[in-house]
This record gives C-alpha cells, structure tokens and sequence, in this order.
C-alpha cells in the first residue's frame, strides 16, 4: 500500500486522538497483515468505496476502550456501557472522515458508510490487490490499533488525469 | 469543559433551541454538553435524515446541527427537504468528512455553514453566532467569560 494512502490516516489520527484526549500521542508499530485480521477488543468497521475501495477497522482492547470513553465522556463508564461502543464508533467516524477528506483533496473521490461496530472475532483475509496495514498509536489511555485495506479502484487514465497529465 | 458567553435570542431573550441530529450518540451527547456551555437549550435530537424532519416539524428549533453521513437518509438530503418546507431554517452541518464537494453541496441545498469533526466549541461557537445573525444576542451576564 502506498504511502499517499496511509499518510492521511495516520495524520488524522493524531489530530483527533491528541485533540480528544487532550494529550499528545506517538506512532507505535506498523506492519503488514497476512494472517486474517483478529480484533482485540471493541472495533468500529469503515468501509469506503469509489476511487479507493476498502475497510478500515479502528480497534482498541477493552480497558483502553473504557478509558478512552470515560476520558471524552467526563465521567468513569463501566465496560458494559453502550457509551463506550458508540464513543469508539465515533472515534473511528472522525479519523476516517478527516483521512478521507485530505484524501479527497489529492484527487481521490469516494464515499464513506457509516461505521458499523465490529462483533466477530475475526475479519477477511487480505487479498493480494488489497493488503492490510496495521497501525498503532499509543495514547496516555492505551493502544490504538488501526487496520486499513484498501485498493485502488480507477483506471490508469481516471490516474493520470488526476494527476493532470 | 468552558463556558461562553450566552447566546440568546433577540426577539424574546430566550436561550436559542437546538435541534441534534447525528447517528452518534456519543456525537450528540457531546454537541449536547457545548449547547448547554453556549447557554442553548436542547429541543430534539434526531439518529437519521427521517427523523430529524418530523422532529424539526415537532420542536421548530432555532439551529440545527446536522451530521452527514446517516443511516436511511443522509444529512445533506434532509437538510434539504427542512429548508424546502421551511426557508427560514438555519442548519449548520457537523460531519468529519469535509472536503470541498461536500461542503458546496450542502450549502447549494440550503445548508447556512459547515463544522468539520471533531468539533471545537470555540469554533462552532463562533459558528452560531454568525448564523442566528441579528435574530441572537450575546448575553453578557455577571460570571461568565468567553
């Protein structure tokens, strides 16, 4: 996957993670998936398609999940909250929709669904035109996992008049 | 979270109602606590495009804030059929996708002004203040500070 593509994501991290939990935040490991995708705790799942096609999913573990949303909540929630499922959900919303929107502004155009939280154990195995990048982010409420697969889907020549040639 | 100066209305001096619309709950309760920082009152809240029409037509609200991306129908079509049946409406749209075809669109459909998520209650602030236009009043009040 190229940079151009991963780039965004990792930029909107930062801003939304580091604005929303009023503390800075670091790039952890990065590394390709192989295997199907195993979620760690609670995740939101994002697809997008149009000129890129793809899923992203956004995936904390449950004590980082409940941190996180207490933290933006104001107030300690307990596990079981639906609060903490939603707040991951829109974490993910926002991340996804500002990658998406830097994106747009370097000649991609596509949709976004609206995220869905993800309930099984496990997700899709990458394909060979769809590899899977796994991004952590280490926030002062834990580890932040993001898995994004995505594929170009336009034509060489949509490609090159994108590019202005 | 800060407190702003309050924004009220002009014409009776109430505070400006507001009308949330998000498929986010967490997204609504958290625009729900920068109304009540802006001195607002929460007249409705809304999960989709559908709803938020038929609670627009309940609650008659001030401002709107309007997410984008829905389930059932999206919020820039919605913010459309509201302004179709009431050209007064003033809709701020509040969506995490910003780019430029988004943002012409809602505002050629009758949007008055466009927040990128996650939203700062300084900006949407401002945002409101702009909109409600001569129809709000900035009510300065003993205590409180911008």
């Amino acid at each position: 996957m190229k940079m151009e593509l991963i780039q965004p994501f990792i930029n909107a991290a930062d801003a939304v993670l580091a604005q929303g939990l009023q503390s800075p935040m670091s790039i952890g490991n990065l590394s390709m998936e192989e295997e199907a995708y195993r979620r760690k705790g609670v995740a939101a799942l994002i697809w997008v398609s149009g000129d890129i096609e793809g899923r992203i999913v956004f995936d904390l573990d449950p004590e980082t999940a409940v941190r996180v949303a207490s933290r933006l909540a104001g107030a300690e929630l307990p596990e079981s909250d639906e609060l903490v499922q939603e707040t991951v959900c829109e974490l993910a919303n926002q991340v996804i929709g500002n990658a998406v929107t830097s994106l747009n502004d370097q000649g991609f155009h596509f949709r976004v669904h609206p995220p869905v939280l993800h309930t099984s154990e496990h997700g899709p195995k990458c394909s060979e035109d769809t590899e899977a990048l796994v991004m952590c982010f280490e926030t002062c409420s834990g580890n932040v996992f993001m898995n994004v697969a995505l594929r170009y889907n336009r034509s060489p020549q949509a490609e090159r008049a994108a590019a202005g040639q | 979270m800060e407190q702003f100066v309050p924004v009220k209305r002009s014409k009776d001096g109430q505070p400006v109602r507001y009308l949330v619309v998000d498929d986010s709950v967490f997204a609504r309760k958290n625009l729900a606590q920068m109304i009540e920082t802006f001195g607002g009152q929460l007249a409705g809240e809304a999960g989709d495009g559908m709803t938020a029409i038929t609670e627009y037509e309940r609650t008659n609200p001030d401002i709107v804030l309007m997410d984008i991306t829905m389930p059932q129908m999206e919020g820039i079509e919605a913010a459309e059929k509201i302004v179709q049946q009431h050209p007064e409406a003033r809709i701020v749209m509040v969506s995490s996708v910003g780019y430029q075809e988004n943002i012409v669109a809602a505002l050629q459909r009758g949007a008055r002004h466009f927040v990128q998520k996650p939203v700062k209650p300084e900006v949407l602030y401002e945002v409101i203040k702009y909109v409600m236009g001569e129809d709000g009043t900035v009510a300065h009040a003993a205590g409180a500070g911008a």
